[in-house]
């Protein structure tokens, strides 16, 4: 009997949906400064369709971590984003905290 | 990531045994090192002092930049005694992250009724933990208020290193207990790492209050301490 898989598990829901052919990126928080609203290894998932589970911040960054997966999943090149309030991207997505976060998008590969 | 080193990983977090994950920040791929199992030299360092920590960071090894990842077994609550209490507990310690199993060889205390999609033993203590082995990452609760039933798994939890060990009892039970367990042979500084009487001070009284105040003495030495050692406090 297969176990039903736990959502709050991004790992396990990542290998799941490759288990159903769907194309997976994972995004993991690798570095942080000041006040993060995740700790490093934190992990977001992410499928061609743009279905996630998990998180790399309270929520602040997560839309633009999964447009960016989206060219992630077509090219196979892993990426390192940066977050936060100095980042020119701060107008549309940051951390309202005021920390900064690093975080490396990468594709599940065969 | 290949999906090979991903299943792999889930595996070993399955098994509860400690992994950790390198990721090369150039080509991301990854390499997998588990507890126990052959990991290239060059790396057995950095994974040590990862699986101590239980802290993820980026490591410069051979003139590249690799993100270790670790991945520490979920906690799990191994509870001595199918009581009131612990039916609270077994309630609360799923929604906090923490696996729970009740073990208790009083068959009417452990029944399926009492605790419905609870993992239950109704065996002695000794045959329980053949089956649910202590480990690091286990906090030991011993609730029976029966030293035939609760000192041999205190013992065992001693012995094995558990991240938390609680007693219920008043002081003068536990000093009572202080003494048995010193007559077992053991030594002061391990008998002092007993948390008794359990729970923080919060002034619980119902047994839903008590569970709370044991679940959030569990949490304090889950994070406050060094999970793989011990006995270092964090801060």
């Amino acid at each position: 009997m297969q176990a039903s898989i736990d959502i709050l598990d991004p790992l396990a829901v990542a290998e799941a949906w490759v288990g159903e052919g769907r194309r997976v990126a994972i995004a993991t928080v690798i570095e942080t400064w000041g006040s993060a609203p995740r700790p490093v290894g934190s992990h977001l998932v992410i499928d061609g369709a743009g279905n996630f589970e998990g998180s790399v911040s309270g929520g602040c960054v997560e839309g633009a971590v999964i447009s960016e997966a989206a060219d992630i999943l077509d090219t196979g090149k892993p990426r390192i984003l940066e977050f936060g309030v100095a980042d020119e991207t701060a107008w549309r997505v940051g951390l309202s905290c005021g920390g900064r976060i690093r975080v490396l998008v990468e594709r599940i590969g065969g | 990531m290949d999906i090979a080193t991903l299943q792999a990983l889930n595996a070993a977090r399955a098994g509860r045994r400690a992994a950790v994950v390198f990721t090369d920040l150039e080509t991301g791929q990854g390499h997998l090192c588990v507890e126990g199992e052959r990991c290239p030299d060059e790396w057995v360092d950095a994974m040590a002092a990862a699986l101590r920590s239980g802290k993820a960071g980026i490591i410069v090894a051979a003139g590249r930049s690799f993100f270790l990842n670790v991945y520490l077994p979920p906690p799990r609550i191994l509870v001595v005694g199918a009581v009131h209490i612990s039916q609270a507990l077994a309630r609360m310690a799923p929604s906090t992250g923490f696996d729970l199993t009740v073990v208790d060889p009083r068959t009417a205390f452990a029944t399926a009724e009492r605790f419905a999609g609870v993992e239950l033993i109704a065996e002695w203590p000794e045959d329980a933990l053949k089956v649910r082995p202590l480990d690091r990452f286990t906090a030991l609760v011993a609730v029976t208020h029966d030293p035939k039933i609760d000192d041999e798994p205190i013992r065992a939890a001693l012995a094995a290193g558990c991240f938390y060990v609680g007693a219920l009892g008043s002081r003068k039970t536990h000093a009572s207990r202080v003494e048995r367990l010193r007559r077992l042979g053991l030594a002061d500084d391990a008998i002092a790492r007993i948390k008794a009487p359990i729970g923080l001070d919060i002034g619980a009284a119902s047994p839903a209050e008590i569970a709370v105040a044991i679940l959030a003495e569990i949490i304090e030495a889950l994070r406050r301490r060094d999970i793989m050692y011990g006995s270092e406090e964090r801060r």
